[in-house]
């Protein structure tokens, strides 16, 4: 039987690259990879779970890094906004459509909505207007920019 | 934010989870974490030991039965729940009113184990759990053994799961050939917190209501299955509702007559 522990050596993939760090058990996966891995593009915006800003990506579904605690993603495998983009920088055509659409204004939620938007076109690559937008339904836009993330997301999929 | 400091196991057989369950009075289980972290983060819930359910692969399936009933492990996520075929086929209800909870990464964490077990007024499992007529399998060190959903939930926050003990598992019968399920809700914006959501099953004319949010636990009505005597029954029931900012509690009654009935009334669809 497993011994109940506080602290705890964890092997995360992010990115493609291998972490492998002891933490304390109460640390949140979203301070795990802001604070030790230092990918601060994953934001932390309201902490409780409801503005989507910390959303990765965990073997291939969405999460919100600030309800999962860093010793649960040991073993697991991470996209962060930082790894969405190719090795030689090139951004993926989501990222560009956000750019041409102008589907950020203080730009806060958008590592959030961008693997909200990403996860949204891999399980459904012709998403209706509804489906886009219940598909960013976990992400909130303080700035309220809705129309052009939508916009962004519609590009992105005709362009698929 | 920092939590409170707190031990952490996480056990890969429902044997040594109950084993650590039982080891500590303030040991609690952790499954989706989509309630249980946010309220360590406000210091509401401060347990000594978080017991990990996440790896438990025998409360991931959803399997049929002998007699095709749906039975469905207690960390089966919404999605998974959604995605299953075995549930599209028994009880389709289940998938339909599990895509509206929350949003995408709530539902791709959050269990069915989970929903049940905290017993929020305001969640969606309870009710339906209520009216198809399932049963809760709870696990202790010493024993198992096995719950309606009149006798699982006992309050606010509160079910049949005494300390030491855990859901393994849900059995939701298979709906039957005149018989249909139905869901309605208003809730805080799409896919909100509900401010009062009925679930109703219909059999041979009849039907089985259980309302949420308006108690600490489902309401359950029985009435025939018609336009009158459904939301009558509703009134007879004499709901005693929260008052609050969303709604009044004589509104809340009012929903709680009128949900009723568009539950009824989809529920006899399916049925026909």
């Amino acid at each position: 039987m497993p011994e109940p522990v506080t602290e705890q050596t964890i092997r995360v993939t992010i990115n493609g690259e291998v972490y492998e760090q002891e933490v304390e058990a109460r640390k949140l996966l979203v301070h795990f990879i802001r604070d030790v891995v230092d990918l601060t593009g994953t934001h932390v915006g309201c902490d409780t779970g409801n503005c989507g800003a910390c959303t990765v990506l965990m073997d291939g579904k969405t999460v919100k890094s600030c309800m999962l605690l860093a010793v649960q993603a040991d073993g697991s495998t991470i996209t962060t906004v930082e790894g969405l983009a190719g090795a030689d920088g090139e951004l993926t055509p989501l990222q560009k459509a956000f750019s041409a659409s102008h589907a950020l204004q203080c730009g806060y939620c958008t590592p959030g909505m961008l693997l909200s938007a990403t996860y949204l076109l891999e399980q459904n690559r012709h998403p209706s207007e509804e489906e886009i937008r219940r598909g960013i339904q976990g992400n909130i836009c303080r700035c309220t920019g809705y129309v052009n993330i939508v916009e962004a997301i519609k590009t992105a999929a005709e362009g698929a | 934010m920092l939590l409170r400091q707190v031990e952490y196991a996480r056990p890969g057989t429902v044997d040594e989870a109950v084993r650590l369950l039982s080891s500590r009075e303030d040991a609690r289980a952790l499954a989706g974490g989509q309630s249980l972290v946010n309220v360590m983060k406000t210091r509401v819930a401060a347990p000594e030991l978080l017991v990990d359910l996440n790896r438990i692969d025998e409360l991931r399936d959803v399997s049929t039965g002998p007699a095709g009933e749906l039975v469905i492990g207690a960390m089966v996520t919404y999605d998974e729940l959604i995605r299953s075929d075995a549930v599209r086929a028994a009880r389709p209800i289940l998938a339909d009113v599990a895509v509206t909870i929350a949003d995408v990464q709530v539902r791709n964490r959050g269990t069915v184990g989970g929903n049940l077990c905290s017993n929020d007024p305001t969640n969606h499992l309870p009710p339906l759990m209520a009216t198809t007529g399932a049963s809760m399998t709870i696990r202790s060190l010493e024993a198992e053994r096995t719950v309606g959903a009149d006798d699982f939930f006992q309050g606010v926050y509160l079910t049949a799961v005494t300390p030491g003990e855990m859901l393994i598992r849900v059995t939701v019968p298979t709906l039957g050939p005149a018989e249909g399920d139905g869901w309605a809700s208003v809730t805080l914006g799409r896919d909100g917190t509900g401010i009062v959501n009925v679930a109703a099953t219909v059999s041979a004319g009849r039907a089985r209501i259980a309302i949420g949010c308006v108690s600490a636990t489902p309401v359950v009505v029985e009435a025939d299955a018609d336009e009158v005597a459904v939301p009558k029954a509703v009134a007879d029931a004499s709901l005693d509702p929260p008052d609050d900012v969303h709604a009044s509690a004589d509104y809340r009654r009012h929903l709680a007559q009128v949900l009723a009935w568009r539950a009824v009334k989809q529920a006899l669809e399916g049925a026909a």
